[in-house]
């Protein structure tokens, strides 16, 4: 007989094949649906901010893991789906450089610094979007079209300082001011389905923030349809609430999570300073995440009386 | 609806490499190592010494203990070492070696007992421990022990395990097949030593042939019914078993009796009923030898010592460069480092792998996507207890139950950052268990 060596290593000895690029790839197949809508409605210019924070996000995290002295992992997918989700959750006319700083900051001190993939408390796009929220505020809330240089208000704003509603279908299939993906809940919805259907989206987080929002919004006498389609509720709900490593373990978690994601969600929509509320209370639940987990413990097989 | 539990796996099964071989007998082996603690509990003493000649059946190991049974030779011939050898267990255990001498002679105690009809409970029961039966399941927990639970425990239900799912074995999918009689003969004699009026068998969807031919056999038969169990993974797992069948769950630490059940292999049930016709003990067992790096996959009908090497060789040897030689099917065999160890009264069992199937993985970071919760049968959360397992923190392990895991390996297969999860836990338990002896 041959020479050979036997391997011995614990059990289990077959692998169902499954990897976290296979995860972030598919992820970014979906996101690629809402680019699609932004890029129809906003032109080139939108393909160029995704393109623009997806090569920043890359790049942070080889720098920071060539700082770091650790093994860089770029091909793993996960800094792409950041720098895309960033790129999706900006005005389709901010500077190309301000793109680039959201994206920096996204990787950096979203993620990397806490240790990188897994290790992060909060969503890294979120950290970006909200770090350039606060830091350049008129850019970010200036919603012109790139396309013909026309300048409209999101619809939440329309709502809020105007009191103007905007019509179902327009808001379905995203022909309205925004967020370069954050228009076309009809897109959303089926990148959302798609990562349902392979596995890497628990259906409870959106049902639940959706629901939550929708009936919150309709006890406080608001229009529940207009609040689900409008803003960045859609692609939160389905993209960012929905990241494995800021959000709970059990199901009973997800469900809370998506609640509380609702619950902050309207309260900032109708009293608060800003139009749109859901980075932030995503990012609000996010730092609730390990004590959620600690509370909603799966009861175990077993837990029953003996005979 | 199919009766199953929560959680669990679809791994492909690969059952048809073997599933419609008929089971072959083995040819006698030259020389059998004969482990003294092939069960759970105390090993037996070897009451042979070197030079010592033995015949089949003979018993060679004592049981000094309750929870133990004794070990008897397979073949006739020589005793040529009692010394501690390589088991497939790990490490070493106290073994009798006997050379064949060709002749295969029947011990001269070995006489068929009385008919089942004419036995009483406890005689049914001895007989059982004194043809050193255990489950053939794999673990290896004497039959007789659990035949014989306190009365206060009010068991009202015999569950008979066929359900098979570890892929790649159809070791019991064969014998379902091929000899239903015995299973149901044993599964009779389990009742009357036990007084229990009710037995079910569980199998899955997957061996419908075996549910036929088993239902055939039991067609006047008082008290035995087929359940047929969804197919997934771990649902041959006794408590899951447990929970598909009737319903109720075994209390964390506790046995299948604190559920009012007990639970035999399928493989176990025949070999009551060899016992029961022959007067011969627990000296041979079908295992399945298979996989992409054997070249004849078959169900082997082999005597318990025989060295693995022998095996693998009447299979037509190995195919390509073996990587790994599993005791058991691929999600909770052990590894073998070596050919020279025998096969035990618990292989069930022999899966070679081929060096290019297998696949080695770095793990990644967590990234918390809860596969392995949702895959966990028992419902613990597997990642957060590897955590703490890594960080030595043991008693943060034992809180998330730790010490209720099964290592049925689901977390570990679905996992897509290839964190050895069932490692992490089982390398935590194993410490939980060190600390509460300390205490």
């Amino acid at each position: 007989m041959d020479d050979y060596i036997l391997i011995t290593t614990s059990s289990p000895h077959i692998h169902s094949g499954e990897s976290i690029s296979r995860i972030m790839f598919s992820v970014a197949i979906a996101l690629l649906l809402p680019t699609f809508a932004g890029i129809y409605f906003f032109g080139f210019r939108a393909l160029g901010l995704v393109i623009v924070t997806s090569i920043a996000a890359i790049l942070t995290e080889a720098i920071f893991q060539r700082l770091r002295n650790k093994p860089i992992t770029i091909s793993d997918g996960s800094a792409l789906v950041t720098g895309m989700l960033l790129a999706l959750n900006l005005p389709p006319g901010l500077p190309y450089w301000m793109a680039v700083v959201g994206a920096v900051v996204a990787i950096s001190l979203g993620k990397q610094i806490y240790g990188g993939l897994g290790a992060n408390p909060f969503n890294p796009a979120l950290i970006g979007r909200v770090f350039l929220m606060i830091t350049f505020t008129t850019p970010m809330t200036t919603w012109i079209n790139p396309v013909d240089g026309t300048t409209r208000a999101t619809p939440l704003a329309l709502m809020k300082m105007e009191g103007i509603s905007t019509d179902y279908v327009k808001l379905f299939f995203g022909n309205v001011g925004g967020s370069l993906g954050e228009t076309s809940a009809f897109l959303i919805i089926i990148g959302g389905l798609y990562l349902i259907y392979k596995g890497y989206v628990d259906w409870c987080i959106p049902a639940s923030y959706l629901g939550s929002v929708a009936i919150l919004s309709a006890i406080l006498g608001q229009d529940p349809v207009f609040h689900l389609l409008s803003g960045g509720l859609m692609l939160g709900a389905f993209f960012m609430a929905t990241d494995m490593v800021t959000t709970p373990l059990s199901r009973l978690g997800k469900m809370i999570f998506g609640i509380g994601a609702g619950f902050f969600t309207v309260l900032i929509r109708l009293y608060g300073g800003y139009p749109e509320g859901v980075s932030f209370s995503i990012l609000l639940m996010n730092a609730f995440t390990p004590l959620i987990n600690r509370f909603t413990v799966p009861k175990i097989y077993g837990e029953v009386k003996s005979r | 609806m199919l009766k199953t539990f929560k959680g669990g796996i679809h791994p492909p099964y690969n059952k048809d490499l073997t599933n419609s071989k008929p089971i072959e007998k083995a040819t006698l082996p030259k020389k059998v190592i004969i482990p003294m603690g092939m069960h759970i509990g105390a090993p037996s003493e070897p009451i042979v010494k070197v030079g010592d000649m033995v015949k089949k059946g003979q018993k060679i190991g004592e049981a000094k203990s309750f929870v133990s049974v004794p070990v008897h030779a397979s073949i006739s011939g020589k005793v040529t070492a009692v010394e501690p050898r390589p088991w497939p267990g790990g490490g070493l255990m106290m073994s009798v070696v006997i050379e064949s001498d060709g002749k295969d002679e029947l011990d001269y105690s070995i006489t068929p007992p009385k008919p089942l009809s004419q036995l009483s409970p406890d005689e049914i029961k001895n007989l059982i421990r004194e043809a050193g039966i255990t489950g053939l399941g794999g673990a290896g927990f004497p039959t007789q022990v659990k035949l014989s639970f306190p009365p206060e425990k009010n068991v009202d239900t015999i569950i008979i395990n066929a359900a098979e799912c570890e892929p790649y074995i159809t070791a019991d999918h064969r014998l379902l097949l091929e000899r239903p009689d015995d299973v149901v003969l044993g599964i009779e004699a389990i009742m009357k030593a036990t007084g229990i009026k009710r037995a079910f068998i569980g199998i899955e969807d997957n061996k419908l042939d075996a549910v036929e031919s088993i239902k055939k056999t039991i067609k006047d038969k008082e008290g035995i019914e087929v359940v047929v169990l969804a197919t997934k993974y771990p649902q041959g797992g006794e408590k899951q078993l447990i929970k598909a069948v009737t319903g109720r769950e075994v209390p964390s630490g506790g046995l299948p009796m604190d559920a009012g059940v007990i639970v035999n292999n399928a493989g176990t049930c025949a070999a009551i009923a060899n016992t029961l016709k022959t007067g011969l003990p627990l000296i041979e067992r079908i295992t399945t030898v298979t996989g992409s790096g054997i070249k004849e996959p078959k169900n082997l009908l082999i005597r318990i010592g025989t060295p693995l090497i022998d095996i693998i060789e009447q299979c037509g040897g190995f195919k390509g460069t073996p990587g790994k030689v599993l005791m058991g099917g691929p999600m909770m065999g052990l590894a073998q480092s070596t050919l020279d160890v025998p096969a035990i009264k618990g292989t069930s069992g022999l899966l070679v792998l081929e060096k290019h199937d297998l696949h080695l993985f770095e793990p990644s970071p967590c990234i918390k996507c809860a596969r392995c919760v949702d895959a966990c049968p028992i419902n613990l959360l597997p990642t957060t207890i590897a955590k703490f397992a890594q960080k030595n923190m043991w008693n943060e392990a034992e809180l998330y139950h730790a010490m209720d895991c099964v290592e049925c390996g689901c977390c570990s297969y679905v996992c897509p950052a290839h964190i050895p999860l069932t490692q992490h836990i089982r390398i935590a338990k194993s410490h939980i268990i060190a600390l509460r002896r300390q205490k």
